[in-house]
């Protein structure tokens, strides 16, 4: 007779609110906490573009209480193109550090991890606790800018030296606001780095019995991928960042080079050089594109075929193809660099690994096609944005094949086309897998279920605004169309207004496309339909404990595992899925 | 639903792919010699990338549409994947995509790996908050860029690169604020920044390059088409960022020559 569990010792919760709630331990609760937190951040990243959008489109608009934001910055309540650039620095920074980096793996990831791989909690806990508190106190001294008297810095998410190391002498909000960010960030991968060492030593440590590498659902393998590739870049990030303060504070010349004239001032700096912040900076910066969409992909292939009825296509090709990614996109951070003055050479190099990434991003694209070919597919809100991530990051994707050849890059480089590219693949599609993860988790999260007409509203309003926001944007990149400028003081511009106004016009709509979603979340979180125990009819261990899920996961018995993850419609079982706990013996399962 | 949504996916589809077509929104002219090249390199990339794009969407929307569950007795195919299909999508993938790559080499050598020819014109290009200066040896193109000093660079006093202008070397340069070239005659850019990063990007002539601080990169092009461009800034280099723009004239030689002379001598 197969073992249906195994006893461990069973562990009562915390009695008191703060330990149980706040300062917790229990991976449930820092998930939910993360997860809330890149909510938070999301809001107030969206309200900046719409900011910045009116701004695009309607440089002369005033936009009643923007002076409360900053007198200097919206005098009489119209943006000044400055101003623009610290929200677009603010805007950046919110969504790749705090919302993109933040709720597909620090959110999801906690709370299912454990539970998907039949574990009590992380290998952690304290640890797990202690990268929560440190990464909202990261967002908290990022947001502290927008209240100093100078204001956030306007260097972008990327901070380039010279402009981000010799202070306020570059302009207002490279002083204090800047020092502030560099601070922020540095927080941010310390609360990064911690957690990544929790996800990889609770996947590799703590699978329940039956649970090998190979049975482990794909959310889980690209949680564990992107831990790793994390691991591996903040540390980096970490250490230009440290350099960057000393360059900024201490006197140091790491970046920035000899006989700078500044302001009409004549800097004491000497020997530093601005390339070596841009590729440490890339060094993390291209794997952070990674770690924000390989968990996206996790989800995106477990819904699809949990929602298809079918086993995921080419299981081991899409591991494969994950840590293929997860390798490949160590080598390819110079195409940030093609114009950067970096060696021409090196650009060649660098283009064919880049090149060479779409080839396991095209098999898992392949892949979840396959999925859905010859399924019989549910489609539910969750399917709905799984289905809709396969689309944006195809065609975020495809704009990539310009951009990694440097000669196209020439032309391309530091235009809206590198705005729509970024923004569809890294962007819209990972928010597109976090509202696919939404649907499909609350019942599980919150005991309940989102309404499904309020979903498949958000979703047909998200997709077709998504479009219509960042397709145009590839147009008028291809004419030319400069980023990070706000007024168009140039006849050039002037003619692409009109599409200016457009995507403006289709991003405040698409935003309020999202106030749907807030409705949805919030209120049935209290009224939504009382879930059922596996409501999706899904194979994996977070659907065999009761909800809300017992302090310690299982009750003190953890599953004991028989089955691969996505065993949907297997012939001669018993239903159209077999849990992965299920001890049925079904021969045609090892045959396909 | 999965009609209605199929219907979605397959119109974004069509109409992205018609208003790429179309080129209403399109590059701008082409004025450079290589400027054909990169068009077909371009026109390339847009033909193999514009079929994978139609390709996913339609077999998205046609999946969506095809295999919804109707409540009917139909059964999921049970398959774990197909190894053979994996291998003929992934070689095709990466020759195609490394293939197509390696196509725009020889665009990239000549721009990059070659360096200007011996008879290319020298200019060098300084940029500075938020503006640009331009240097010529001479009016008449003999002489050299003479020593800059960082302590003398005085914009309000008329000498923005901090030349020693007691030296005779110095005195012939010619500093400009409109970047002057000759068509149809090479020009060598060397570009050279007093403060921040900034870029120089002329988009008639498919040309963008950063400007760094403590370093000089060359750069050439050869312009076929007499008029004025402009030229601008995309890299973010601080509160003025936006107003950072200069404009390059393409002249005849004559043309070129009287504007130069005309310049040195009202400097």
């Amino acid at each position: 007779m197969a073992e249906l569990e195994a006893a461990v010792h069973h562990h009562e919760a915390p009695k008191g609110f703060i330990r149980r709630y706040v300062f917790s331990t229990d991976h449930k609760v820092i998930g939910k906490q993360y997860y809330f937190l890149a909510l938070f951040a999301v809001v107030i990243g969206m309200f900046l573009s719409w900011l910045m959008r009116m701004h695009l489109g309607y440089p002369n608009y005033k936009i009643p209480g923007l002076d409360l934001m900053s007198p200097t910055g919206a005098p009489g309540n119209v943006m000044t193109p400055e101003y623009y650039l610290s929200l677009m620095t603010m805007h950046g920074t919110i969504m790749i550090f705090f919302v993109l980096t933040t709720a597909p793996q620090s959110g999801f990831g906690n709370f299912f991890l454990p539970l998907q791989i039949g574990a009590e909690d992380m290998a952690f806990p304290r640890l797990n606790m202690l990268s929560f508190w440190v990464t909202f106190v990261a967002l908290m001294v990022l947001l502290a800018t927008f209240f100093i008297a100078d204001g956030p810095p306007i260097s972008g998410w990327t901070a380039y030296p010279p402009l981000s190391s010799i202070g306020s002498v570059a302009g207002p909000g490279e002083g204090l606001g800047q020092t502030l960010w560099v601070v922020s960030i540095a927080l941010f991968c310390v609360g990064a780095l911690l957690s990544a060492i929790n996800f990889i030593a609770t996947t590799l440590d703590l699978r329940t019995r039956g649970m090998n590498l190979m049975r482990m659902p794909l959310t889980c393998w690209a949680w564990l991928v992107t831990a790793i590739v994390g691991l591996l870049s903040f540390a980096v990030l970490f250490a230009a960042g440290v350099l960057l303060l000393l360059d900024r504070l201490g006197g140091t010349s790491f970046f920035t080079p000899a006989q700078l004239k500044v302001s009409g001032v004549v800097l004491q700096h000497a020997g530093g050089s601005p390339l070596l912040w841009q590729h440490l900076f890339w060094f993390f910066g291209h794997p952070e594109v990674y770690i924000a969409i390989l968990p996206g992909m996790g989800i995106t292939s477990h819904i699809l075929s949990t929602f298809s009825r079918k086993p995921v296509f080419g299981y081991r090709a899409m591991v494969y193809a994950l840590g293929a990614i997860g390798i490949l996109g160590f080598m390819v951070w110079g195409h940030h660099m093609f114009v950067s003055g970096m060696s021409p050479y090196s650009a060649f190099y660098f283009s064919i690994l880049t090149m060479a990434i779409g080839v396991p991003s095209a098999i898992k694209t392949f892949n979840w096609l396959g999925t859905m070919w010859g399924g019989k597919l549910r489609l539910t809100s969750a399917m709905l944005f799984a289905i809709g991530f396969v689309s944006m990051f195809v065609t975020g994707g495809l704009s990539g094949l310009f951009l990694a050849q440097p000669p196209l890059d020439a032309y391309l480089h530091g235009t809206y086309f590198v705005v729509a590219h970024f923004h569809m693949v890294m962007g819209v599609a990972a928010i597109f897998a976090m509202f696919a993860g939404t649907y499909f988790w609350f019942p599980k999260m919150f005991g309940r279920m989102m309404d499904e007409t309020l979903g498949k509203i958000h979703f047909v309003g998200s997709f077709v605004g998504a479009y219509l926001i960042f397709m145009p944007m590839h147009y008028i990149g291809i004419a030319g169309n400069v980023r990070r400028q706000s007024e168009f003081i140039d006849n050039f511009m002037q003619p692409l207004l009109p599409i200016h106004r457009f995507i403006t016009i289709a991003a405040l709509a698409t935003g309020a496309v999202q106030l749907i979603f807030l409705f949805n979340l919030f209120w049935s979180m209290f009224k939504g339909k009382k879930a059922e125990l596996n409501p999706w009819e899904a194979t994996s261990l977070e659907w065999t404990t009761p909800t809300p899920v017992p302090y310690d996961n299982f009750n003190g018995r953890l599953p004991v595992v028989h089955h691969g993850p996505y065993e949907y419609n297997v012939p001669g079982a018993a239903k159209d899925y077999i849990m992965q706990n299920s001890t049925e013996v079904v021969a045609a399962e090892a045959a396909g | 639903m999965a009609l209605a949504l199929a219907i979605i996916v397959a119109l974004i589809t069509i109409v992205s792919v018609v208003l790429f077509h179309v080129h209403h929104w399109w590059l701008p002219e082409n004025i450079a010699r290589n400027g054909a090249a990169f068009h077909n390199q371009f026109m390339l990339t847009m033909a193999v990338t514009g079929l994978f794009f139609v390709a996913a969407q339609l077999s998205l929307a046609y999946f969506l549409w095809r295999y919804k569950d109707r409540g009917d007795a139909r059964k999921a195919r049970y398959t774990h994947g197909n190894n053979t299909l994996e291998k003929i999508w992934t070689s095709v993938g990466a020759v195609l995509f490394i293939g197509m790559n390696l196509l725009g080499y020889r665009l990239w050598a000549q721009a990059r790996f070659v360096g200007a020819s011996p008879g290319a014109l020298r200019i060098e290009v300084w940029a500075e908050q938020f503006q640009y200066w331009f240097r010529y040896a001479s009016p008449d193109g003999s002489g050299h860029f003479c020593e800059t000093n960082v302590h003398l660079m005085d914009d309000a006093t008329g000498n923005p690169l901090g030349m020693n202008l007691s030296n005779p070397a110095c005195q012939k340069n010619v500093v400009t604020d409109t970047l002057g070239v000759p068509v149809n005659r090479q020009v060598e850019l060397l570009l050279r920044s007093k403060d921040v990063i900034h870029s120089f990007f002329v988009r008639e002539l498919r040309l963008q390059q950063d400007i760094v601080p403590g370093m000089v990169i060359p750069i050439h092009f050869t312009a076929t088409k007499v008029g004025t461009y402009e030229i601008v800034c995309t890299q973010l280099c601080g509160l003025g960022h936006y107003k950072m723009r200069a404009f390059m004239k393409v002249m005849t030689e004559p043309d070129f020559e009287k504007w130069l002379k005309q310049q040195a001598a009202e400097q």
